[in-house]
C-alpha cells in the first residue's frame, strides 16, 4: 500500500517527498557541490565535463545547462539545491522566484511589497484549473 | 540546576543576514523588519542567558541528500559559519556548551528520542540569522555573548517530523536541561517561517491570517496547534512554511502557561513573512 499524497492537489507546488528525492538525487548532489568556491570555479571553467561526474538523466543535464529553473523542479530538483546553481549565476532567491513564476523580477518584487501572493484562489489545483477555463 | 526560562520564535530569512552583513538595515525596505527586533535585543541582554538551545534547519548546505537526519544535535566544540554558495557569513564562530550538549544527547536517547549526534558540523543562515537579529551585528573576530547548543531538524525532505513529535521533543529537552547539574540559564529558540513559498509557480505565497492565528495559538493553545497536519502548513503557509514545526520544540520546552512579552510581524523580507515572538515562563 502506498502513502496517501494528500498534498498533490496544491497548485504550482512540488512537495519534495521520497519519490522526488529519489528521482532528483544526482541532480541535487550536483547542485549542492556548487556551494564551495573551488567547485564553482571548476564548473564555470567547463560545465559539461564537471557534469560528467554526476550520473543524472539527459533531461536533467539539459535543464542544468539551459538553466530551465522550473524544469529542474519538475525533474526532482529541490529549490534549496537548485538555488545553489542560481547563486553560482548571481541569481538570488527573490529573482529566482521572479523567473519561476513567470512574473519577472520587478512584478514579483512588487507583489511581495504588497503583501505577497494571497492564499485566496491558490489553495487547490481545481481553483487554478477553473481560472484557466474561465 | 540548569533551567529553561524563556522561548523565542523567529524567522531566519537569509536576506536578513545579507542586509545586516552589507549594512543596509536602515534602508526603507529593511527598516521595519529590524525595528521589530530592537526591543528583542534589549530583552535578550536583560535575560543574561548562559546558553541558547537553538532549533533550526539546514538548507541543503551542510547536509546533502546522502544523509538526512530528522533530528541532529550539535555536540562539537564549535560550529563555523558555512559557505552557502556566496561565501560564509562574516559572523563569529558559534561556541557550544559541549558538556551540556552531550548530556542532552544522552538524556534524549534514553528518553526515546533517537537523535543523531554531530561531532563535526558547520552552520548556515538557519542558525546564524536568529543569532544576528537577537544579538546584533558581530564580525568574524567578535564573540557571541552566549554558548549555543544547536538542534538541526530536517524540514526539506518530506515528511518533516510532526508538530506533535516536535512538541514532545521540547518536553524531553526540558527534562534533559533540568537534569544537568550546572546552574545555567537556558533560552530556547525555535526558528524558521513564517508563511513562505520559494519554489515554482505559486512562489510568493503569504498568509497573514494563518500566521497571526499560529502566533495566537502558540501562546494560548499550543497542544491543539501541535496537532496540525503537514498538508495544512503546505497548503496554507506555503511549501517552505512547514519550517514552522520547529517552533513547537520551543513551545514544548516551556511551561503550559506563558506570558507573551513581545511580537513582531512584517511582510516582506525577500519572499517571506517575518514572524517573531518572545514567551516567558511565568514561574521563572
Amino acid at each position: 500500500m502506498g502513502m496517501d499524497k494528500d498534498y498533490e492537489d496544491i497548485p504550482g507546488t512540488f512537495v519534495f517527498d521520497a519519490d522526488r528525492g529519489r528521482e532528483g538525487y544526482h541532480l541535487n548532489q550536483f547542485c549542492i557541490s556548487l556551494r564551495l568556491q573551488e567547485n564553482r570555479d571548476t564548473f564555470n571553467t567547463n560545465e559539461e565535463s564537471y557534469l560528467d561526474a554526476y550520473p543524472m538523466t539527459a533531461e536533467q543535464r539539459a535543464a542544468v545547462l539551459n538553466r530551465e529553473w522550473n524544469r529542474l523542479l519538475e525533474l526532482g530538483g529541490n529549490i534549496y539545491y537548485t538555488s545553489k546553481l542560481a547563486a553560482n549565476d548571481g541569481i538570488n532567491f527573490q529573482d529566482l522566484a521572479g523567473i519561476m513564476t513567470g512574473m519577472g523580477r520587478e512584478a514579483y518584487r512588487d507583489m511581495m511589497l504588497h503583501g505577497g501572493r494571497s492564499p485566496e484562489g491558490n489553495r487547490y489545483q481545481s481553483e487554478w484549473d477553473k481560472k484557466e477555463n474561465d | 540546576m540548569a533551567r529553561i526560562t524563556a522561548g523565542v520564535g523567529c524567522s531566519h530569512v537569509p536576506a536578513i543576514g545579507v542586509a545586516m552583513d552589507s549594512g543596509i538595515t536602515e534602508q526603507p525596505y529593511w527598516e521595519p523588519v529590524f525595528e521589530g527586533f530592537e526591543k528583542s535585543r534589549e530583552w535578550m541582554k536583560d535575560q543574561k542567558a548562559d546558553v541558547i538551545f537553538l532549533v533550526y534547519n539546514d538548507h541543503c548546505t551542510v547536509f546533502d541528500a546522502s544523509c538526512i537526519p530528522t533530528f541532529a544535535l550539535g555536540c562539537a566544540a564549535e560550529f563555523a559559519p558555512a559557505d552557502e554558495g556566496w561565501g560564509p557569513r562574516p559572523v563569529p564562530v558559534v561556541k557550544n556548551h559541549q558538556k551540556l550538549a552531550s548530556h542532552i544527547a544522552q538524556s534524549l536517547i534514553l528518553d526515546e528520542f533517537d537523535i543523531t549526534i554531530m561531532n563535526e558540523m558547520e552552520v548556515d543562515h538557519g542558525l546564524t540569522v536568529p543569532m544576528s537579529v537577537m544579538f546584533g551585528d558581530k564580525g568574524p573576530d567578535d564573540k557571541w555573548p552566549v554558548l549555543v547548543v544547536p538542534l538541526c531538524v530536517n524540514v526539506v525532505q518530506y515528511p518533516a517530523p510532526t508538530g506533535n513529535r516536535c512538541y514532545n521533543l521540547g518536553k524531553a529537552v526540558r527534562r534533559a536541561v533540568e537534569s544537568f547539574d550546572e546552574d545555567l540559564n537556558v533560552v530556547i529558540f525555535g526558528t524558521g517561517g513564517m508563511s513562505h513559498q520559494l519554489q515554482y509557480k505559486r512562489a510568493g505565497l503569504i498568509n497573514k491570517e494563518w500566521d497571526t492565528d499560529f502566533l495566537n495559538r502558540l501562546t494560548t493553545d499550543p497542544v491543539s496547534l501541535s496537532q496540525m497536519p503537514h498538508v495544512e502548513y503546505l497548503r496554507e503557509a506555503g511549501s517552505e512554511g512547514v519550517e514552522m514545526v520547529m517552533w513547537h520544540v520551543m513551545r514544548g520546552a516551556l511551561d503550559d502557561d506563558v506570558t507573551e512579552v513581545h511580537r513582531h510581524y512584517h511582510v516582506p523580507a525577500s519572499n517571506t513573512a517575518v514572524g517573531h515572538i518572545i514567551l516567558e515562563n511565568k514561574t521563572s
